[in-house]
């Protein structure tokens, strides 16, 4: 997984950057810009795309399809057909409702896990960055505890002795442990715009910390903020498919990692039953898989050195 | 140098104390009597259930303050002792691991090291030709956006299931006696393919994508600007950005290893293989607690070590970490 | 003459359209000469530099013709450049700092880019070790890391590995502008030097320090919004500016001595044209204040003393 750093917008050339705006072309707002390119950047549309049609499965299936994903609606193993589009698991279930309402549990965790990560990586990067010092060194060592314990490990050890699991508590528990990356980058780009003159303005006129941290430097790494949310649902909606894969995912519902399970302890691999296990691990990969690409096509819009000419 | 290895070596003991002493807090700071909250939730032989009375009067010891609890937790943990296995009562947690961590360790060494090396490998190539890159990179982004025990899932149902080609699950046949015969080590080979293949095509396009970023971006420095104006021809210059893009890579190495071991773990349960995650699954569909503890220090420790090792390589490759100013003039 | 610029026009490709950095420049430079090249941000100076050794990716060759030593110098093509770089063109970059790869020794950087050159390391070492003396830094130096050198000790070395070969043209990007009042002296002194031994055939100075060209330069070329307003020999150029806007330029400097009570120092209202798309005539217009209407035709480059070229109508 690559992290992308976010670069200042930097003028196209050194002539260019010295030729005043006087006798410049129309002027565009960056902000208008940055949406006109967004537009044409097929990475981003494309990526785009494919996220929404799977957003739009798990918010319109469930209501389409009448029966919930563990009733037993019909004639066991059987493959995609009309009436079950995605075929049947091996008791009779309708694979396509288990679906649906897995990629449910996939956007809400996925939401939930990246949104804590990405505001506990803020938290502690900005903090870090901005208040140097014995603040920074705690920050750090905290950060490098949680960073090499392997998020998997802890959560077993946690969500084995919950008797009973939920979505929300999965998503809660990866975002605690998801954030040291982004703290890190985030205090590295703090301590640089630190010193800038308009951080040094904003102090003259009397702002203090936090305001300074909200109103001038996250502002100025919105790009990038923006960018590392979407790697850390990325990277929530993978952990929590693993930890369901395992069994330690919530006791109730029904999730995509939990398909898998359940088609590999039930022997659907020995017995060909590719369409139980095959959906749950496309729609995953899709769907990160577009977050990534999306990513990519994000960094060319904000960064215009890597626009091609 | 040496403040550098102190400074790593402190954040891995902080971090073994931590792991510890989360692993001994969890089961405390549930609710009820935790003793026999486990002892209940296991199903148990009654003769393992003595043993497990007397093991966590011990650990738990309700009789003894906390402190002493915890200290005597460190004390049996540093004696090798991690308890005794519910599920495969009366065999010692830590030996039941132990015979499962080599079939581990032999996915995850050659599926770790193949990966990273191939995958900047190809990478760096990946960067040279347009079209190349332009079919990898998606392919790439793909690969590393698949969660590892599906990619192991599809390997062992086209290349098992429908093609035949390997076996599906297991160590070894289970009509073959372990020895140290050539034919039983090609037994063990082929059912070692598919579950380090899996691990290995999955880091192959984290890899490969993460360094074609890098040497884009490492092209552009200034030192390969100035070797371009002194004519230098252009492999000379790939091998310089190669090599230099290779540092952030090795440390990249380092941050993975916690979802490369992961990896491995579903992987595993994916084959039925024997190693430490088919143990885990199985440890949890028994309730068998101290086992899973025993596999989640087992863990921690494994992955605190490879830090620790890559720590080690780092500083022999990247000579800024040896030297510091000597005598400006 | 050693070399011979004709015409030279070199564009920039960007997303706005083209911006003509280099529009129609023509001197020469004569063997064992050092030319400071002067002129504010953004007037074409280092694309001029760059030019005559590697264009960029944005780059684009429009017309004019290079010539060194009586052979042309296809700078539009980058391949067949790659035989005069190093060895007849060579070029001391702006970032020296950062100039040499951080993880090799210095001498081994040196000898692996000599062998992909073609040049045996071993019949150059003894040269390198003497050049080495010439600029003040021990024979060791090659077996440390970059980062084990200071800034100035860096800058010396990237000005021995660019003058290995004995170049005949060396250009020099803004080799002062990052540097301290003392080694910017050094350094300025060591160009002096390899010019007087020989070492290299002719420099050119690209700078926006006058007050340092003026002190080793044996002529200075002034430009402006990518075309030359002046070229003189140093002193004439000082105690008798032609242009009006080298004349505006001499005036902005401080002098030792003189205080601002005294004498106010005159800046240069306005800023320079955009170069996406420059007014026609003389771009110096819209600042100058002898301008008139003849300005709206470009003024040709022309000599109007021995030696000493300016484009002005009122200068001519």
């Amino acid at each position: 997984m690559s992290v992308t750093d976010s670069d200042e917008l930097a003028a196209a050339t050194p002539a260019a950057a010295a030729a005043t705006p006087v006798t410049m072309a129309a002027k565009v707002r960056p902000g208008r810009e940055a949406l006109w390119f967004a537009r044409r950047n097929r990475k981003l549309v494309l990526g785009l795309g494919v996220v929404l049609v799977f957003l739009a499965v798990a918010v319109a299936g469930p209501l389409v399809n009448s029966h919930g994903p563990n009733e037993y609606v019909g004639p066991p193993s059987q493959r995609p057909s009309a009436a079950f589009w995605f075929g049947t698991t091996m008791f009779g279930q309708d694979v396509f409702a288990q679906f649906a309402h897995g990629l449910r549990a996939t956007f809400l965790v996925g939401l939930l896990g990246g949104g804590l990560a990405a505001l506990v990586g803020m938290l502690v990067g900005f903090t870090a960055g901005w208040r140097g010092g014995a603040v920074d060194e705690v920050l750090n060592m905290l950060t490098n505890v949680v960073l090499v314990i392997p998020t998997l490990a802890v959560l077993l050890i946690i969500a084995t002795y919950l008797r009973v699991r939920g979505v929300v508590p999965e998503a809660i528990f990866i975002g605690l442990f998801s954030w040291p990356w982004v703290a890190r980058a985030i205090r590295a780009q703090t301590f640089s715009l630190r010193t800038r003159d308009f951080v040094d303005l904003a102090r003259l006129s009397g702002a203090g910390g936090a305001r300074i941290v909200f109103r001038e430097i996250a502002p100025n790494m919105s790009s990038y903020l923006f960018m590392t949310f979407i790697l850390l649902f990325g990277g929530s909606v993978l952990t929590a498919a693993t930890l369901d894969f395992i069994g330690l995912g919530p006791t109730d519902g029904m999730s995509l990692g939990l398909m898998m399970n359940n088609a590999v302890l039930w022997s659907a691999l020995p017995l060909g039953m590719w369409w139980w296990f095959v959906p749950p691990g496309l729609g995953i990969t899709l769907i990160v898989g577009s977050l990534y690409i999306m990513n990519v096509g994000l960094d060319e819009v904000f960064n215009p050195k890597l626009r091609e000419l | 140098m040496r403040q550098y290895f102190q400074r790593k070596l402190g954040i891995y003991v902080l971090t073994f104390f931590v792991a510890v002493t989360v692993d001994w807090m969890i089961p405390r700071f549930m609710p009820g009597d935790p003793v026999q909250t486990m002892l209940a939730r296991a199903s148990l032989r009654p003769e393992a259930s003595q043993a497990m009375q007397a093991y966590y009067t011990g650990v738990f010891g309700l009789d003894v303050p906390i402190w002493r609890q915890y200290l005597n937790f460190w004390g049996a943990l540093l004696q090798g002792d991690l308890g005794v296995s519910i599920w495969l009562f009366p065999q010692p947690v830590t030996s039941v691991i132990l015979r499962a961590i080599p079939y581990t360790i032999a996915l995850l060494v050659p599926a770790i090291l193949l990966s990273w090396w191939a995958g900047n490998k190809f990478g760096a190539y990946a960067a040279r030709r347009r079209w190349l890159d332009n079919t990898v990179l998606p392919v790439g982004y793909v690969f590393t956006a698949t969660p590892y025990m599906w990619l192991g899932i599809l390997l062992a149902w086209a290349l098992a299931t429908v093609a035949g080609i390997f076996p599906i699950a297991g160590g070894y046949s289970f009509d073959v006696e372990p020895s140290f015969t050539p034919a039983f080590v090609g037994n063990l080979a082929w059912h070692w393919f598919l579950p380090f293949a899996s691990l290995f095509l999955v880091g192959f396009g984290g890899w490969a994508i993460g360094m074609r970023n890098l040497i884009i971006y490492e092209l552009e420095a200034d030192y390969c600007h100035y070797l371009e104006s002194l004519g230098a021809p252009r492999r000379l210059v790939r091998r310089y950005a190669f090599r230099n893009a290779l540092l952030p890579q090795l440390t990249g190495l380092a941050l993975q290893l916690g979802v490369l071991v992961a990896g491995a773990l579903v992987t595993e349960i994916v084959f039925s293989y024997p190693g430490l995650g088919y143990l885990i699954l199985q440890a949890i569909n028994n309730q068998d607690f101290f086992l899973i503890q025993g596999a989640f220090l087992f863990i921690i420790l494994g992955v605190l070590a490879a830090n620790f090792a890559v720590d080690v390589v780092y500083v022999m490759v990247d000579p800024r970490t040896r030297v510091g100013m000597r005598g400006a003039t | 003459m050693s070399l011979r610029v004709d015409n030279l026009k070199v564009w920039y490709r960007t997303l706005r359209g083209e911006v003509r950095a280099l529009d129609g420049v023509s001197f020469s430079v004569a063997d064992g000469e050092l030319v400071g090249l002067a002129g504010e941000s953004g007037c074409g100076k280092s694309t001029l530099g760059k030019s005559l050794i590697r264009l960029d990716g944005r780059m684009r060759h429009v017309d004019g013709q290079v010539e060194l030593d009586g052979k042309e110098l296809p700078i539009w093509d980058s391949e067949r450049m790659q035989g005069f770089r190093f060895k007849e063109v060579s070029l001391i970059p702006q970032y020296a700092m950062s100039a040499m790869n951080p993880t090799r020794k210095v001498g081994r950087l040196v000898t692996e880019l000599l062998e992909s050159r073609g040049e045996r390391p071993a019949a150059v070492h003894d040269e390198l070790l003497r050049r080495l003396e010439l600029v003040g830094l021990e024979a060791e130096v090659l077996d440390r890391y970059p980062i084990e050198l200071s800034g100035g000790m860096k800058q010396r070395m990237v000005m021995v590995i660019s003058t290995l070969l004995n170049p005949s043209l060396l250009v020099a990007d803004e080799v002062t502008s990052a540097l301290d009042v003392s080694t910017q002296k050094a350094v300025a002194e060591t160009l002096v030097e390899l010019r007087d031994r020989n070492v290299v055939k002719s420099t050119i100075l690209i700078t926006h320090d006058l007050s340092l060209v003026y002190q080793i330069a044996d002529a200075i070329i002034v430009m402006y919004a990518g075309r030359l307003a002046e070229r003189a020999p140093t002193d004439a150029l000082v105690e008798t500016p032609r242009h009006p806007y080298t004349r505006m330029l001499l005036a902005a400097l401080p002098e030792v001595g003189v205080r601002f009570a005294d004498r106010r120092l005159e800046g240069i209202g306005g800023s320079p044209p955009s170069l996406l798309d420059p007014p026609t005539g003389c771009r110096f217009r819209d600042r100058c204040p002898l301008a008139v209407a003849r300005c709206a035709e470009q003024p040709p480059f022309v000599e109007v003393a021995p030696d000493h070229f300016v484009a002005c109508w009122k200068a001519s």
